[in-house]
């Protein structure tokens, strides 16, 4: 029986990768035919007079939404709920002239609640790193920068986890809202993000309100699928169990379905919080102060050593976040013997309002225990542009990025770009509709084919195309580098978690600090571009390899040792055919990763889809914007359901579940 | 209570009776800063000045192309800085669907145009001529433009026109756009340190006059219509054969509601202008002297009452 299924899929694979074969022969000879000379204009690109004038339509439909529909209306409404609970959380933590007009909370109550909340989540190490945290922002004259982040992101985060966890118990509730759900959420993941700009100033008003609201946006999906994923996961004794006590629907909610989902109900509130990070340094843009106005500014002056100690801060917050929101995933709930004393249960809350109040006193008489001014803090801004500087200056570093210039720039990367660029556009078509087909199946390839079509149409297609390109080099380039390190690192225990760490820094660390280093070492050139993109895109490539090739399971490996394969063919015969979906989520997320860095690319000088982006801000110009953010989302789309819908069918050939 | 404050509270005091006529409300004024140090600077001064009058101010970080259209919609009262060249069209589109004015012109004019570092010129020692330039292009070349010269043009939303210019007057260049401010001082300190020649697009007031003293290249001296009538300028057949206008405006616009709702505060707004020399100052404070903007500001203020005195509403 088994056997009988085993063949009919075998065949239908096989006229699977027949058909894409047939489709990359079309293209072939589309190829073919252009370079020879004989292939008419309008099949090479699309006619300028065919393509709709999209652009005002969109504003055209935008405009009817905003205005007659009343939605500013509304949103405006909404800001100001927002703007009272962010004046609050304002007040308190720098002291904003609001309601109600307490704050700032001194430094030093803050960093020692960190402390006691850390020790209580993880033990000595995690009440250090905590603390250190908040010393570390203070002492280098950064904290009141860092309140002003951390005023949006409290309530941010909660928001988005409310927001979130209420979408995900509905989705889960109603299947169509969960269809319904998921291709909204997979387009505004991959929308770039100068298109969430100008609206959300026009809807949120510019400020902390927009700033808010686009993190809220960003980092709502991933709690909804999580709380998605662990509702239906949730096993069917303990609903039972939960009817035979007689509950209620509500109750069967709170007290069955929601503590039996908690795991993964807390991996997505810890998504939320580095999602929220993530969007520090972008949101500034649209008013969100704090930490990532101060990154720009510095930027725009060329101080590359305060820049650097800023996104230090931001990484040490994410970092120590990460950890606690972890720790508190793993921490069971305690429990006492009946009759313990109130105070006892409760010694550790009773700790943090102790030292919480003991340093507000402290801080009424000894300033420097309230607020640490620009003349007391150690910030080295100055010796570390120098370090900076003097680096790029040594004649190894120089010889090397020129050789990179003069060889894998002019040689290889600007050669493939032009191909790229030489390649009919039904010819491109086929071809992705065709690796499609390969990898997925025949939706994804008639999606495929309908996505880039669209591209097509809108009129963008050369500056789509290039963008492309960035994205393929810095993938590839990233895999070159990536994988071995992944494969390497997960050997030992010890290599694998210094290697996540770095991986944690290097997903945290803000994008644009890369930016200026990368126009140092290469100029305004397409490897900078590709450079920066880089490093954020070997961040998943690297994690999921480490993950996936140690969860792979110790009988499997051990069967291997048995059957006397020596370690090379360990590593290809069995680890890593079993880790190959896992690594597929990775290599999926690094394509979304250099979707999303590419455009922020356009800061360094690209002529893909990022630079028209950037244009667009200038004449407010909506409708356009609104095409090229599509055709970034439709691009990265493509690739998104085509390598998740691979990597799903592996996994389940594998019998490795879900 | 600093020497500043003593200083603003006698100034305020002084003319305290005259202030109290106006009623402004006390909803915050919202001054928006962008990331560049004498916009910043600047804004923290005006805002100085406001609070002394008595109104509540309120900082807002905004991109500095996407803040008119908050201005227009009057989530932010004002903008202290609207240069001709890089601003002047997202302004004017602004304008044109209406919600903000015209609030004065500063003294300072702006420059922007091509420029370089004074080390090139030991390179290419004809400059500032373009012709010059133009001659020396291999001096420019990069490992991508081949034995053309490399331009390091603005972003491309300062809708700067240097691809135009080139065609036009016929040069040695290929024009490369930096995708930000930051990009060009990026470049410009890659530059510094083997003193590599090389041409950005610059402009003044700014601080980088103060790091890189450098000079702008002078091109055929700009013609109005030069970016509209052909004829104009010394290639017969095409657009941008000038220089960009050697004194572009350096504006300030508001909100179309300020007047009524912060009378006072609009008509210091109007009032206040800034020359070059001052705006360089500022932007050193921060720049060079590592103040932060809140000090900077008071720095000036205190030291330059006579300038600001005036300006208080009467």
């Amino acid at each position: 029986m088994l056997d009988v299924t085993k063949k009919t899929s075998d065949k239908i694979e096989l006229t699977r990768h027949k058909m894409a074969l047939i489709l990359v022969a079309v293209a072939a000879v589309l190829m073919v035919l252009r370079y020879a000379g004989l292939l008419p204009e309008a099949l090479f690109r699309l006619p300028e007079a065919m393509i709709p004038p999209f652009a005002i339509w969109l504003d055209t439909i935008f405009n009817f939404v905003k205005d007659d529909l009343g939605l500013l209306k509304l949103t405006r409404f909404l800001t100001g709920g927002l703007e009272a609970l962010l004046d609050t959380t304002a007040n308190l933590l720098f002291g904003k002239r609001r309601w109600p007009n307490l704050g700032p909370i001194p430094w030093t109550s803050i960093a020692a609640v960190a402390a006691v909340l850390g020790y209580y989540l993880g033990g000595w190490r995690l009440a250090v790193l905590a603390a250190g945290t908040f010393v570390w922002t203070a002492l280098i004259g950064q904290w009141k920068i860092a309140m002003e982040t951390m005023s949006v992101l409290v309530i941010a985060a909660p928001v988005a986890f409310v927001i979130g966890i209420t979408l995900g118990i509905l989705a889960w509730r109603n299947p169509w809202l969960d269809r319904a759900l998921k291709p909204i959420l997979s387009v505004l993941q991959t929308l770039p993000f100068f298109t969430y700009l100008l609206p959300a100033v026009i809807f949120f008003k510019v400020g902390p309100t927009a700033g808010a609201v686009a993190t809220i946006i960003y980092a709502i999906p991933p709690m909804i699928l999580m709380t998605t994923l662990g509702l239906q996961k949730v096993p069917e004794e303990v609903v039972e169990a939960g009817h035979m006590s007689g509950c209620s629907r509500w109750q069967l909610l709170c007290y069955v379905y929601i503590p039996s989902a908690r795991q993964e109900i807390l991996v997505g509130v810890n998504q939320v919080i580095m999602l929220c990070l993530a969007m520090v340094v972008l949101t500034a843009f649209i008013g969100m102060p704090g930490l990532g106005a101060k990154l720009l500014a510095m930027m725009g002056s060329f101080k590359l050593g305060r820049s650097f100690e800023i996104g230090v801060t931001i990484v040490l917050l994410a970092v120590t976040l990460d950890r606690m929101s972890k720790a508190w995933v793993v921490k069971q709930p305690a429990h006492f013997e009946k009759g313990t004393p109130w105070w006892k249960r409760h010694v550790m809350l009773l700790l943090a309002i102790a030292a919480f109040i003991f340093f507000v006193i402290v801080s009424q008489f000894i300033e420097v225990a309230s607020t640490v001014g620009r003349k007391q803090n150690f910030s080295q801004g100055k010796e570390l542009d120098n370090l900076i500087k003097g680096f790029l200056n040594i004649e190894v570093v120089k010889s090397t990025t020129y050789f990179l210039r003069a060889f894998v720039n002019v040689q290889i990367l600007i050669p493939f770009r032009n191909f790229i660029l030489s390649i009919p556009t039904p010819a491109v078509i086929l071809l992705v509709a065709a690796f499609a087909l390969w990898l997925g199946g025949r939706k994804q390839a008639v999606l495929a084919a309908m996505f880039f079509s669209l591209v097509a149409l809108s009129g963008w297609w050369d500056r789509s195309m290039i963008t492309l390109y960035s994205v393929i080099s810095a993938v590839s380039i990233a895999m070159l580098i990536g994988l071995p390190l992944g494969i390497v690192a997960s050997r030992t225990e010890r290599w694998s978690r210094r290697i996540l760490l770095v991986c944690d820094t290097a997903q945290t660390f803000p994008s644009f600090v890369y930016l200026i280093p990368a126009i140092m070492l290469f100029g305004i050139t397409d490897i900078a571009v590709i450079f920066s993109i880089l490093i954020f895109a070997m961040v998943p490539l690297t994690r999921y390899t480490i993950e996936g090739l140690r969860a792979v399971p110790h009988e499997m490996t051990e069967a291997a040792d048995m059957a006397g394969a020596t370690r090379m063919q360990k590593l290809w015969k069995v680890q890593l055919p079993l880790a190959l979906p896992t690594m597929a989520v990775g290599f999926n997320q690094a394509i979304m990763f250099a979707f999303f860095m590419v455009i922020i690319a356009a800061f360094i000088g690209t002529q893909d889809l990022g630079q028209e982006l950037q244009r667009t801000l200038a004449g407010t110009d909506l409708g356009k914007n609104f095409v090229l953010g599509i055709c970034v989302s439709l691009m990265a789309l493509t690739f998104d359901l085509t390598i998740m819908k691979w990597a799903s069918d592996q996994k389940r050939a594998l019998g490795l579940g879900e | 209570m600093n020497k500043f404050t003593t200083a603003l509270a006698t100034g305020v005091l002084a003319l305290g009776p005259l202030a109290a006529f106006a009623e402004d409300s006390s909803d915050p004024i919202v001054i928006p800063i962008h990331n560049w140090s004498s916009q910043i600077v600047m804004s923290n001064v005006v805002g100085q000045i406001f609070e002394q009058m008595g109104n509540n101010v309120e900082y807002v970080t905004t991109d500095s192309q996407a803040v008119y259209e908050s201005v227009r919609l009057g989530d932010v009262t004002m903008e202290l800085e609207v240069w001709e060249g890089a601003f002047g069209a997202s302004y004017r589109t602004a304008l044109e669907k209406g919600g903000l004015h015209d609030a004065g012109d500063h003294n300072a004019v702006t420059r922007e145009d091509w420029w370089y570092p004074m080390w090139t010129k030991d390179a290419c020692p004809g400059l500032p001529s373009w012709e010059a330039l133009n001659d020396c292009a291999a001096l420019f070349a990069t490992a991508e433009t081949g034995d053309k010269g490399m331009y390091l043009d603005g972003p491309v939303d300062w809708l700067k026109h240097g691809q135009e210019r080139v065609a036009a007057l016929d040069m040695n260049f290929t024009v490369v756009n930096a995708g930000s401010a930051a990009a060009l001082w990026a470049a410009i300190g890659a530059a510094e340190a083997d003193k590599t020649p090389i041409v950005v697009f610059n402009w003044t007031p700014n601080f980088a006059e103060a790091v890189w003293p450098g000079e702008f290249v002078e091109f055929p001296t700009w013609v109005d219509g030069c970016d509209k009538d052909p004829a104009v300028g010394p290639n017969p057949d095409a657009l941008y054969d000038c220089g960009n206008p050697a004194e572009g405006y350096l504006k300030k616009a508001a909100w179309d509601g300020m007047k009524e709702k912060w009378p006072a505060a609009y008509e210091t707004l109007t009032k206040i202008s800034f020359t070059n020399p001052q705006i360089a100052e500022m932007a050193k404070f921060v720049d060079i002297d590592e103040m932060e903007p809140e000090e900077a500001a008071e720095a000036w203020l205190g030291a330059n009452a006579d300038i600001w005195n005036p300006w208080l509403s009467k």
